[in-house]
């Protein structure tokens, strides 16, 4: 995207940042003032710059998350002004550029907010609930020995097409951080989904939703109730059609589950 | 998780009797206004109608249990499913910002409290009958010459305080608000929805809860003589 100013309009803004020492530590705004802002800077490239300042006068630099800082990884993870990634469609905060605020704003950075992503530092948050909903079922078993043909087993285009919207799900938190009740439903189903709409997901896809939701539930989120705050600033524009589907699998798991055939063979005698 | 298990804990299982409980309850609110609109027929119809009902026996407490644990789930989620919702999020932001969550879909306890109170004195009315007693008495002596409870006089005495009429109007819409976002909501939890179905249910949604509101407000408004032919075809 090109800017329309040239990168020569220098602004001002005040950064508002929520400054937190530790988990347990009492937290606040503290307004940072930063001027000579460049139009063309990233918001995370902004940060840098504040924490620069902040180095040189010996104060604590702010912590945040931040790695590829192009979209991809999904470590970043601030709510900017209210909104998680900031006032951006489809994008990660990294992908945020200074050009979408004018001279003089007042911008509002705070972390992520849910029970279940606990505050580690200032902007940083501990979004490893992710990791152990992954660890209760978002993989396949594979025998690993001679890498098989690609195309071994055939996909169909449409499931394909589908499970790759899933697939882009960069595991940033977002949508739990917009929910207004701290909901993980979009990243549950579009984790669920994923590997659900492929051939190689079948064996263990009732299984596979049963632990994911309660992994989910035990890591502590909210309920979701449909309000698509989740799907409105994820930066992969993943669907909500997902938690539906994801809603669906649930309950067909659990009623296959309870009324599947007992094996005479497995058991023997008991 | 054993399926009974799974249901009452697991927040999809809880959402999904949430579900089906509200459309229980929506069953049978679109069933009692049809049955209420024999109000603007010759009174021996709904009198009939009531007499009918209450001689169901133990049929009719069969449904009246029923339609209770409907509506004891739908309540204890309501405030379960807010509990732990408020809990997940123990810090809030200092900016709140709303992308798209609609006010309806914001305030479903709210509108739904409001609805359980008018509900509570709706039944102490007519199923009841604690606030007028006296009004029990008013009897209707059928064709056949059978005296059975004079429902038709019961409505309308009851709609001719201004207070009544006033708060049955903010019951049934509220009651329809908190369908408005119910009723898609309901299709997402259970899976019977996408893109390509989300206007037009939206769409039905509101149809269907605007036909419920005025379907209701119309008695009232009758019975006070505001409707130009409506209200001649009540019989004071
Ligand atoms: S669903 Fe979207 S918002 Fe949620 S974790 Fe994945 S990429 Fe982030
Ligand atoms: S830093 Fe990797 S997605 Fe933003």
């Amino acid at each position: 995207m090109v800017s329309e100013r040239s990168s020569k309009e220098f602004f001002a803004v005040t950064l508002r940042v929520w400054r937190q020492a530790g988990p347990s530590a009492s937290g606040r705004f503290v307004d940072y003032p930063a001027t000579n802002v460049s139009p063309d800077m990233s918001f995370l490239e902004l940060l840098d710059v504040v924490n620069d300042g902040l180095t040189v006068k010996d104060e604590e630099p702010i912590a945040f998350a931040h790695d590829c800082r192009e979209g991809i990884c999904g470590t970043c993870s601030c709510t900017i002004n209210g909104k998680p990634h900031g006032p951006g469609h489809g994008i990660a905060t990294c992908q945020l550029y200074m050009r979408s605020f004018k001279d003089g704003d007042t911008i509002i950075v705070e972390p992520f907010r849910a029970r279940a992503f606990p505050l580690v530092k200032d902007l940083v948050t501990d979004r490893s609930a992710f990791d152990r909903i992954q660890q209760a079922g978002g993989f396949i078993s594979v025998r690993t020995g001679a890498a098989p043909d690609a195309n071994s087993i055939p996909v169909p285009k449409d499931d394909a097409d589908l499970a790759m919207d899933a697939a882009t799900c960069i595991g940033c938190g977002a949508c739990v951080a917009a929910c207004k009740n701290a909901s993980a439903m979009l990243f549950v189903a579009a984790k669920v989904s994923h590997l659900g709409l492929m051939p190689q997901g079948q064996p263990e896809r009732d299984k596979r939703v049963l632990a994911m939701v309660q992994a989910m539930d035990e890591a502590g989120f909210g309920n979701c109730t449909n309000q698509y705050e989740c799907s409105a600033v994820c930066p992969k524009l993943i669907t909500h059609d997902f938690i539906a589907r994801m809603n669906r699998d649930y309950v067909k798991a659990l009623f296959k589950a309870k009324f599947k055939p007992v094996s005479s063979a497995s058991g023997g005698a008991g | 998780m054993n399926l009974l298990g799974a249901l009452f804990q697991s927040s999809i299982g809880k959402k999904l009797l949430m579900a089906v409980t509200g459309l229980v309850l929506v069953g049978f609110v679109t069933g009692h206004l049809v049955g209420n609109l024999q109000i603007f027929l010759p009174p021996a119809k709904i009198n009939t109608y009531g007499h009918m009902l209450e001689s169901l026996g133990a049929g009719l407490w069969a449904i009246r249990l029923f339609l209770l644990a409907c509506v004891a789930i739908h309540l204890w989620l309501a405030f379960k499913l807010t509990a732990e919702n408020r809990a997940a999020r123990p810090q809030g932001y200092g900016v709140e910002h709303t992308n798209r969550a609609t006010l309806a879909s914001r305030v479903m306890l709210r509108s739904g409290i409001v609805v359980l109170v008018f509900l509570v004195y709706h039944l102490g009315h007519f199923t009841l009958r604690v606030q007028h007693p006296e009004w029990s008495e008013h009897t209707f002596r059928l064709a056949d010459n059978t005296m059975v409870r004079d429902v038709y006089r019961m409505t309308v005495q009851g709609f001719n305080s201004a207070g009544i009429s006033c708060f049955y109007l903010l019951g049934v819409g509220l009651l329809a608000y908190h369908l408005n976002h119910g009723l898609v909501s309901m299709c997402q939890t259970l899976g019977l929805k996408n893109e390509r179905w989300t206007t037009g249910l939206e769409r039905a949604s509101a149809a269907f809860c605007w036909l419920y509101f005025l379907g209701n407000a119309v008695i009232p408004l009758s019975v006070r003589g505001w409707l130009p032919v409506l209200s001649g075809l009540i019989q004071r």
